[in-house]
């Protein structure tokens, strides 16, 4: 049988104080401690015969998605229905939304429905935010534009210290087209915050703002408890002796614009290959968010490879948005008292 | 604030060896039972029941830990959601006898939570309860299978278990909850 009480050992009189999670830039190495804890738990959950736990019984997940997505959907109803709750999924390509309906009637629409929680990905950077205003609920980002994407960014992190444990001084590498990627710019947030040695790493004109905001953070300036970062595009430098890899998808959509001159030059100079990795450490996690272009930002055969966590990645996220779901749940005014119903 | 305390250090370690030999005689030997503990207190409780047994029976049983959080019934009620302490399951349940061990039993809520949640881990043979404080009260059909001492008390009163393992000393305190006439 299952179960164990998991790696990230125990968070003392830590409480959960978010009611939205709209970025993880708000979030204290405290609060992030809690949510791998309770990740732990969650994952303990789902290596059960049943994994199914009644703790939302009773609640409203609406998923609202203005954007095309698989896993990071599909990763959320799952963990909503672990956790006992109601589920309604909105595709906003077959709702009113094109008949013309604004995000704030959408969203007025949705509470009047019953929502308790909303879970919304969104073309545009801050729409999130919008809706938190209006909505009397929870609302969880799934994705919004080029901004951030909170729960990616902590089951990442989750994933990471389940192989290296604590991350203070390792290197970790994002690599690829950070310009347009939330992930990218989210990871940032958690890594900065939990120490490690965060290189950046791609194309120079996909670089642009990272250079800035990296000069903006040296040297000890950055938000408190966050760690400075290192921007290049030499990758054989970023890549020597990391400890984890993380390449992005090359949004080939973005590609209009002129930053890229084409996808085999892109793949020729930035893919992920064997023969680059080997200048990383020999037991180097390779890590992507998907969806993969295999054969542009990651060589198939890294892809498969033993090193890969992607798979797990995606195990990971359900856990983590089970505990993401469970400890937005429970926030309204005031604080629990330990023990105080007990019996 | 007036504390009293009801149990010492050593009363304490004669009940637990007294239960474990209640818990033994019940089942006519050792086979098939699991001890598990409720999070928090009755974790540690759960793994002294188990050396206590071994050093009587020179047998080593299972000892597991439930988290009941998920579980509760009061959940919308609290105003932000409890710190999940962890569960781990060593065996696998089905056909055993689990010995469900707490600190304190009152209201019964909480070993109804436990129930539920042990049921999704199979179907044990037996389920009964052990707890060193019996303190009444009871809200739903539950009892005690083996106690360490009753205590007959008020609702206004707080009956405190600390446990070497989590308070630092072994004792149990009765005081008036704060507030109370």
């Amino acid at each position: 049988m299952s179960g164990t009480v998991g790696p990230s050992g125990p968070v003392a009189g830590v409480a959960w104080s978010q009611k939205h999670l709209l970025d993880v830039d708000v979030l204290s190495a405290a609060d992030i401690g809690l949510v791998m804890k309770t990740t732990d738990a969650m994952k303990e959950i789902l290596a059960r015969p049943i994994t199914k736990v009644p703790v939302l019984r009773g609640r409203n997940v609406t998923i609202i998605f203005y954007e095309a997505s698989t896993r990071t959907r599909v990763s959320f109803e799952v963990a909503a229905k672990n956790l006992s709750a109601d589920v309604v999924n909105i595709a906003a390509s077959a709702s009113s939304v094109t008949k013309g309906e604004s995000l704030v009637d959408t969203i007025r629409t949705i509470e009047a429905l019953g929502a308790h929680m909303i879970v919304m990905r969104h073309g545009t950077s801050g729409a999130p935010y919008l809706a938190a205003e209006v909505f009397s609920g929870s609302v969880l980002n799934g994705g919004d534009g080029w901004h951030a994407h909170p729960s990616q960014a902590l089951l990442d992190l989750y994933t990471m210290r389940a192989h290296l444990g604590d991350l203070r001084g390792r290197k970790v590498v994002i690599l690829g087209d950070v310009l347009h990627s939330r992930v990218a710019r989210s990871n940032l947030w958690t890594l900065t915050a939990m120490g490690a040695d965060l290189w950046i790493c791609g194309p120079a004109p996909i670089l642009r703002g990272f250079d800035a905001w990296a000069a903006r953070w040296a040297n000890g300036r950055g938000p408190a408890g966050h760690g400075g970062f290192t921007v290049t595009s030499d990758m054989d430098a970023a890549l020597n002796g990391a400890e984890v890899v993380m390449a992005l998808r090359l949004q080939r959509e973005r590609m209009d614009a002129g930053l890229l001159p084409s996808l085999r030059e892109y793949a020729a100079r930035f893919g992920l290959t064997r023969e680059r990795l080997a200048a990383a450490r020999p037991d180097a996690l390779v890590m992507h968010p998907g969806p993969m272009n295999e054969g542009v930002e990651i060589a198939p055969d890294v892809a498969v490879f033993d090193r890969s966590v992607i798979t797990e990645q995606v195990t990971n996220g359900v856990a983590v948005r089970m505990a993401l779901l469970y400890l937005l749940s429970g926030v309204h005014a005031g604080g629990f008292p330990e023990g105080a119903i007990g019996g | 604030m007036d504390a009293r305390q009801i149990m010492t250090a050593d009363e304490i370690r004669r009940a637990i060896v007294r239960v474990s030999h209640e818990i033994v005689e019940r089942q006519a030997g050792t086979e098939g039972l699991v001890l598990i503990g409720i999070q928090r207190r009755g974790v540690p409780l759960a793994t002294r029941l188990a050396a206590a047994t071994e050093a009587h029976e020179g047998v080593a049983l299972p000892v597991g830990a439930l988290d009941i959080t998920f579980y509760r019934d009061d959940l919308s009620l609290v105003a932000q959601q409890p710190i999940v302490k962890g569960t781990a399951i060593p065996v696998d349940l089905n056909g055993r006898t689990v010995i469900l061990v707490d600190d304190v039993l009152y209201t019964g809520r909480t070993i109804r939570a436990a129930m539920d949640a042990l049921v999704d881990f199979g179907r044990p043979q037996a389920i009964r309860l052990a707890v060193l404080i019996d303190r009444g009260h009871r809200e739903l059909p539950i009892r005690a299978d083996h106690v360490g001492k009753n205590v007959p008390t008020s609702r206004d009163e707080l009956v405190r278990v600390h446990l070497v393992e989590t308070d630092g000393e072994d004792a149990v305190w009765i005081e008036r909850r704060e507030g109370a006439a």
